[in-house]
């Protein structure tokens, strides 16, 4: 039977009238984006309060008395649940991939706004749920963000009552909340591109995005499951991961779990979430990247099947988390090999990113400062991943601040840095206002060297063989002083950076109201989210008329037209332009009939 | 419309260019309604959720130390005072929900042929199945319960038997009920005339979600009561 694609159709657009339906139950994109964003960012204000309080603990051990043991587990947990979760995926995800998939593929909207809505809605509620468990008797849990069991279940764990429970249906809750949102997305890119929009013609913000939705809804079911069982093994008393054991000198009422279980799980979906942190900051890095040294990508294709290939292969690498399991040994040859693989895209791509630089008209303003930190941060990051990948490497350095360094470099510093670059570079569309330029070098000089001054001593400590998670080190022969002075230092340098963000929220606010107007397009942007007709845009972002693409997404410094950038949209061939070979002459079968 | 885009048009490419070619193309991927693809993708991710308590269940089944109880002994039922037979009701289950499948197709058949009454009908029989289905299942759980079946132990053996068991079972029934509520609203909407514009895909979609329900059934059927 014969239907009309999305592109060509009119779409019947849901009119909001009353402030609440504009601004409150919003099915605009750009409206959920925001609420996306902003409870994200408000969570992982929480969260870096939280690592705040463990440094002062781990810097000043004697000095400081504001948490106990208990709470110091606790803090850590929720602090790494959080920022992994809560806010680098919702902010992702949900934020960017809200604001941008509608727009960079010329579409009006998403194509099932009121799931969309309802998206967020569920969102909020995880977060509630969250949030709450500070509140209740015993506190948050404080069995570590992997939550392994026993000893989330086990008594004389922080919140092993109350906290784990509240933190697992959390867990499921966002799940739910992921699902509708990311059917939303991976849809929207697949079935309601612009006109002429082909694939390979998608900026690799939209890419990234979509391979990371795909890795989200492929990876959250394990999450989800072992959520439900291990609720189940917390409240009904079953065994699925619970072996027969002895806490606290009693003999408790399990037999026959397998904890080893829930970690395959656990990491089946935890592996596939570094990426789907990591891909969205790959996509976006690449657009602010191209945009701000005035020149195409380098090398479109590779980055589009290197994120692709990342994608595929983060399934099966899983396991190296779980070298010193005492799952079955065998298995860390096939894993470290996997592991190995992944850097080959992943190397790709970062090459890709220099030689994008490479005798571009770079323009050094905040985002692309942020965008080339990023650049430092994931190869510094990538590089201890190698040492970490490696069963016989990683046995000694298992469980030290080697591995904090290594994964705050890699998934922390990282995507942040991205994020920030691209609140920066996206600021003016969202809000028709530039922000301040001065703040915003201040706010990254202060995050990017701040961040080398907390991470790589951190590498020295691991090395030593300083453990992580400890309360405090105590007097150890294999830890010298000096470490304590260097542990010191870092506290230090970690409560530099979390208070230099104070310099981007001013920057945010102030920039609102007293922001220069940024026009339509202030950097000179070839994607669609540049062209359309008002900025911010209204609800249905194009007006009367639809976009229809005519080239890919990096025309920069073309020779022969008049200005250093064609947009997307704008017909004609003008010579040299488009470097990737046979897209550009690409039809669509509809469009031959 | 081929206007606009003709200074792109070049002939297609073959081999694996041309397989990349095809799913890269301008507005849409798959040559289908949006809902429709939606719901593929939904399914694939729910599979993801299917396999992995699968695969949960295979592993406390390994790790367990106590002996699995025999589901021949475990589900069998004396109909009308005879021997117990192993697996009747089971099986009685599984046709119904096999049967409820081809109804489903006939509903999805006659919708896109637009005949909206034998449309509502069939898929209210569809959810009919699947509503007596959820209700034999109730029946199980309460004749297993009765006999001392918990979530956290049984009389036969290993706990995680009633574990895995209430778990995937009640998970699946989950889906049958909210399947039955999802046929029998689209019917209402379809005996109401409310698809009459839009076009009938909305049938096709739920059926693809009813089938996947019952292909989830087969493989639970198969590794749980057949193992």
């Amino acid at each position: 039977m014969a239907y009309v694609p999305l592109a060509d159709q009119d779409h019947e657009l849901h009119d909001p009238h009353t402030f609440i339906t504009k601004y409150v139950w919003s099915q605009d994109h750009k409206v959920i984006a925001i609420q996306y964003g902003g409870t994200a960012i408000f969570v992982g204000l929480v969260a870096l309060f939280l690592s705040a309080m463990m440094r002062l603990q781990l810097g000043f051990p004697d000095t400081f008395t504001l948490i106990d043991p208990s709470s110091y587990y606790q803090a850590v947990t929720m602090h790494g649940m959080i920022m992994v979760v809560y806010l680098l995926t919702a902010l992702f995800l949900g934020g960017f991939g809200n604001y941008l998939i509608p727009l960079m593929c010329g579409t009006r909207d998403m194509v099932f706004p009121f799931l969309n809505m309802l998206s967020f809605w569920v969102y909020l509620l995880s977060v509630i749920i969250l949030l709450s468990s500070f509140f209740v008797t015993g506190g948050p849990t404080g069995a570590g963000w992997t939550l392994y069991p026993p000893q989330t279940i086990t008594p004389g764990t922080p919140g092993h009552d109350t906290g784990i429970l509240l933190m697992l249906i959390s867990l499921g809750v966002f799940i739910i909340a992921f699902t509708m949102g990311g059917l939303n997305y991976v849809t929207t890119v697949l079935q309601a591109r612009a006109r002429g929009l082909t694939m390979m013609r998608l900026p690799l913000s939209v890419w990234g995005i979509l391979v990371a939705t795909i890795l989200g809804l492929f990876a959250f079911p394990a999450l989800l499951v072992s959520a439900i069982m291990m609720t189940f093994d917390l409240t009904l008393g079953t065994s699925f991961f619970m072996p027969a054991i002895m806490a606290a000198g009693e003999q408790l009422d399990y037999n026959g779990g397998s904890p080893i279980l829930f970690q395959h799980l656990f990491w089946f979906f935890g592996h596939p979430e570094v990426y789907i942190v990591a891909l969205p900051a790959f996509g976006l890095v690449s657009d602010v990247l191209s945009t701000h040294a005035r020149k195409n990508i380098f090398g479109y294709r590779m980055m589009v099947w290197a994120i692709i290939a990342i994608g595929g292969l983060s399934f099966i690498v899983w396991a190296h988390h779980m070298y010193v399991s005492g799952m079955n040994p065998y298995f860390g040859f096939f894993f470290a090999t996997t592991t190995l693989i992944i850097a080959v895209p992943t190397a790709m791509k970062v090459y890709n990113w220099v030689l994008t630089l490479w005798e571009g008209d770079i323009r050094l303003n905040t985002p692309m400062l942020f965008a080339i930190g990023f650049v430092f941060t994931f190869i510094h990051g990538g590089l201890t991943g190698l040492f970490l990948g490696n069963v016989v490497i990683d046995l000694p350095l298992s469980d030290t601040y080697f591995v904090v360094a290594h994964f705050h470099m890699v998934m922390g510093v990282s995507p942040v840095l991205v994020l920030f670059a691209s609140l920066y570079h996206w600021y003016p569309k969202i809000t028709g206002r530039m922000m301040d330029e001065t703040l915003g070098k201040l706010h990254f000089w202060c995050t990017f060297l701040g961040t080398y001054a907390i991470y790589l001593p951190m590498h020295y400590l691991g090395f030593l063989g300083v453990p992580r998670r400890y309360y405090a080190m105590g007097s150890t022969d294999f830890i010298p002083e000096s470490a304590q002075a260097l542990n010191a230092n870092i506290t230090i340098a970690a409560i530099f950076v979390a208070v230099a963000q104070v310099l981007f929220f001013i920057n945010v606010f102030w920039s609102l109201r007293n922001g220069k107007p940024s026009g339509n397009n202030p950097w000179g942007a070839t994607t669609l989210e540049w062209q359309t007709p008002e900025t911010p845009p209204k609800h249905g972002n194009w007006g009367p008329e639809m976009p229809v693409v005519h080239r890919w997404a990096y025309d920069y410094s073309v020779p022969g037209y008049h200005q250093d950038f064609i947009p997307q949209n704008v017909p004609g061939d003008f010579g040299v332009s488009e470097d990737h070979d046979h897209d550009t002459e690409m039809k669509s079968p509809q469009d031959a009939q | 419309m081929s206007e606009t885009v003709a200074s792109n048009l070049a002939a297609p490419r073959s081999g694996l260019p041309g397989l990349v070619d095809d799913w890269s193309v301008d507005k849409q991927t798959y040559h289908v309604p949006w809902g429709k693809a939606m719901m593929w993708i939904f399914l694939v991710s729910d599979t993801f959720i299917f396999s992995c308590f699968l695969v949960g269940y295979m592993t406390v089944r390994m790790t367990t130390a106590e002996p699995w109880p025999l589901p021949t002994d475990v589900f069998a039922l004396s109909l009308f005072g005879s021997d117990p037979i192993p697996l009747i009701l089971i099986a009685i289950m599984t046709f119904i929900l096999i049967t409820s499948s081809g109804t489903m197709a006939l509903a999805v058949n006659y919708g896109y042929r637009r005949d909206k009454r034998m449309t509502a009908i069939l898929m209210m029989v569809t959810a009919a199945l699947g509503a007596s289905f959820v209700g034999m299942q109730a029946f199980e759980w309460t004749k297993l319960i009765s006999e001392g079946v918990r979530p956290w132990e049984n009389p036969w053996g290993a706990p995680q038997f009633g574990s895995v068991f209430f778990m995937v079972t009640g998970f699946h029934g989950l889906h049958v009920t909210g399947g039955v509520i999802y046929l029998s609203i689209v019917a209402w909407k379809v005996s109401k005339g409310h698809y009459d514009k839009k076009g009938y895909e909305i049938v096709e979609i739920t059926g693809l979600y009813w089938h996947f329900v019952d292909l989830v059934w087969v493989f639970i059927f198969a590794f749980f009561y057949l193992w």
